[in-house]
């Protein structure tokens, strides 16, 4: 949830998880038609008083103008039709598109980078000690990231600022700025994200066999046609969850935005979430903001189903 | 670098040196990178505002441990420590008892609509909690728990079941027939299969899940932000967003606050470190 990470991740690979065919695993088959269904009456009853029941009726509300106070009134498809003419919510999709870039790209990106390395050499060594210290910011609160960063990227002694001084730049506000909020909130997702990827293909790459790789040098296969041939389709897997978790991540952005800029300034680094909120409990746009809560859902299930598609085609 | 090259007249060569370095060259450099905000977080929560301005990255001149007293004091962070701990802990336990329960279910059983079922529980891995907020807002508003815990309790355990089940249920599914059958030989009913055999083997999955509920709950920060105005009630993440814009000036305060909001996660992520690595990404890639 707070860590946009990896919660989300899990129905990754969950595409085998409705695994039949495990009949003769399963034990105290025949004598027990009712239990499955008394163990799973108290999970499912909290489960959908909690989590469905409130889907459902984002959906129900979306229906609706209502500002939370005064009876709804229904108005069909009216908030949907409302936003495909809504300039701040578009902008807000663009910028969790541009966040794509900072969330999936630049961090799938480095952890390649270091990955076609890898493939150079049998054993890291500390490869432990990368790890634990790579998923830091996996671990730590996104609103601790948030307030850390901003600090840094301060013009006012922020070390970021500090660092560039060095090489003779002028201190700016990257945050207050409307052209650099965008790509300094962005680049704090890529801090936070690439370790994850990098930790998930090394994890990966642990498992390809290594007789492979011998066999390529002997063949006469290059570091690029070893990382295309071998490490690539090795870590098909990975790269795919990776891609989904990450990209979830990046149009469901709530807690960085919120504490590094409010979405400021002038809407520079407004995101789909922040807009959900900023509607829903700031302008009592209830309906309306249940809306954009039922399109971002419906936006974050088509990706990764589109990913797991996109998996499955290419196998 | 790439001079390297890994076939000399067709010869198998061992990697280049110069490989060798690089990679652990990158590694180090994108962890000092990770680390880097941490350290820098640590140093400046020990510094006087003034002594930032002429020494931003050094230690401290004078190691300033007042700081986090006086933090800790202004912020009133006694109060939202001890809510973070009241709403953590029932999650953690509720959802661990759930996530036993429905993932025995899918795990070892078949019954009607079991593939639905799931499906229907993964669910609530993908959908952002964005995507509940509104209804739940009014929905606590209607059962007068607004400002509660029960208001952050509930939800939690509920969307923490839906990764436990996933999780659960893929430990189970693996344990092997023939444990599960012997006990049945021994006249043991399921429920007491449950008890003496199958949950003293998934301690390790239950220990690594505990960890992923905690820190997902630790860090928390819509629902905390939507469900509760009320001081009392108010968990560390959001009570130091609140933090941020009072004392956004006072950069060594904000710092040591930053400290203490992560330093139980940090601690235990300092012990349990491979439960935290194993499980997510485990957790992501196993299915």
């Amino acid at each position: 949830m707070a860590v946009g990470g990896v919660r989300e991740g899990a129905p990754a690979s969950s595409r085998e998880a409705p695994r039949r065919g495990q009949g003769g695993r399963v034990g105290h088959a025949g004598s027990s038609g009712w239990l499955p269904y008394a163990l799973l009456a108290l999970p499912a009853l909290v489960y959908g008083t909690f989590v469905v029941f409130p889907l459902a009726s984002t959906v129900r509300v979306s229906f609706y103008d209502w500002n939370g106070l005064t009876p709804p009134v229904f108005v069909g498809l009216g908030n949907y039709v409302a936003l495909m003419g809504d300039t701040l919510f578009w902008g807000a999709l663009v910028h969790n598109g541009v966040f794509l870039l900072f969330y999936t790209v630049l961090p799938v990106g480095v952890a390649f980078l270091l990955v076609v390395l890898l493939t150079q050499e049998r054993a890291v060594r500390g490869l432990a000690l990368y790890r634990v210290g790579l998923f830091v910011p996996q671990v730590i609160p996104m609103v601790v990231v948030g307030v850390v960063w901003r600090w840094m990227y301060s013009p006012i002694n922020g070390v970021v600022n500090v660092a560039l001084g060095w090489f003779g730049a002028d201190p700016r506000p990257f945050l207050g700025d409307v052209t650099t909020a965008l790509p300094a909130v962005g680049l704090v997702a890529t801090w936070v994200q690439y370790g994850f990827a990098m930790v998930l293909f090394l994890a990966g790459i642990q498992r390809i066999d290594r007789a492979l790789f011998d066999a390529a040098a002997v063949d006469g296969a290059g570091p690029w046609a070893r990382f295309r041939h071998i490490t690539l389709p090795g870590l098909r897997g990975e790269i795919v969850v990776a891609l989904t978790v990450s990209m979830i991540a990046a149009f469901r952005v709530f807690d960085l935005v919120f504490v590094m800029t409010r979405g400021g300034p002038a809407n520079a680094t407004n995101v789909v979430a922040f807009e959900i909120w900023r509607r829903a409990f700031q302008q009592r746009e209830v309906g309306a903001a249940a809306a954009v809560a039922t399109v971002l859902v419906v936006l974050i299930l088509a990706l990764s189903r589109l990913v797991l598609r996109l998996q499955e085609s290419e196998q | 670098m790439r001079g390297c090259s890994d076939t000399v007249s067709g010869v198998p060569m061992r990697p280049g040196r110069g490989f060798a370095v690089s990679q652990q060259t990158v590694l180090t450099a994108f962890m000092v990178l990770a680390l880097f905000p941490i350290v820098l977080m640590w140093l400046t929560a020990l510094k006087t505002s003034a002594e930032l301005a002429t020494n931003p990255f050094g230690l401290p001149e004078q190691w300033r441990f007042d700081n986090f007293a006086e933090t800790w004091r202004q912020g009133n962070f006694a109060v939202y420590l001890r809510s973070s701990v009241i709403v953590v802990v029932p999650v953690v336990a509720g959802a661990l008892a759930l996530s036993v329960l429905a993932g025995y279910a899918f795990g070892r059983f078949r019954f009607r609509g079991r593939g639905v079922l799931f499906a229907v529980f993964l669910l609530g891995i993908m959908v952002p909690t964005e995507g509940l907020i509104i209804p739940l807002y009014y929905f606590m508003d209607d059962l007068s728990l607004l400002n509660t815990y029960w208001a952050l309790i509930l939800p939690q355990i509920a969307l923490s079941t839906s990764f436990g089940a996933f999780w659960m249920r893929a430990f189970f599914a693996d344990v092997p027939g023939e444990l599960v059958d012997a006990a049945a030989v021994d006249g043991a009913g399921p429920l007491t299969t449950l008890w003496r055999v199958l949950l003293p083997l998934a301690r390790p999955a239950l220990g690594t899940l505990s960890v992923l509920l905690f820190m997902w709950t630790w860090n928390e920060f819509l629902l905390a932000l939507v469900l509760v105005q009320d001081e009392s009630v108010r968990t560390l993440p959001v009570a130091l967003s609140f933090f941020q814009n009072q004392y956004t000036a006072q950069v060594p305060l904000l710092a040591a606050a930053s400290t203490i909001v992560s330093f139980p996660i940090l601690v235990i992520y300092a012990l349990l470190h491979r439960r935290f690595i194993e499980g997510m990404v485990a957790g992501s890639v196993k299915g």
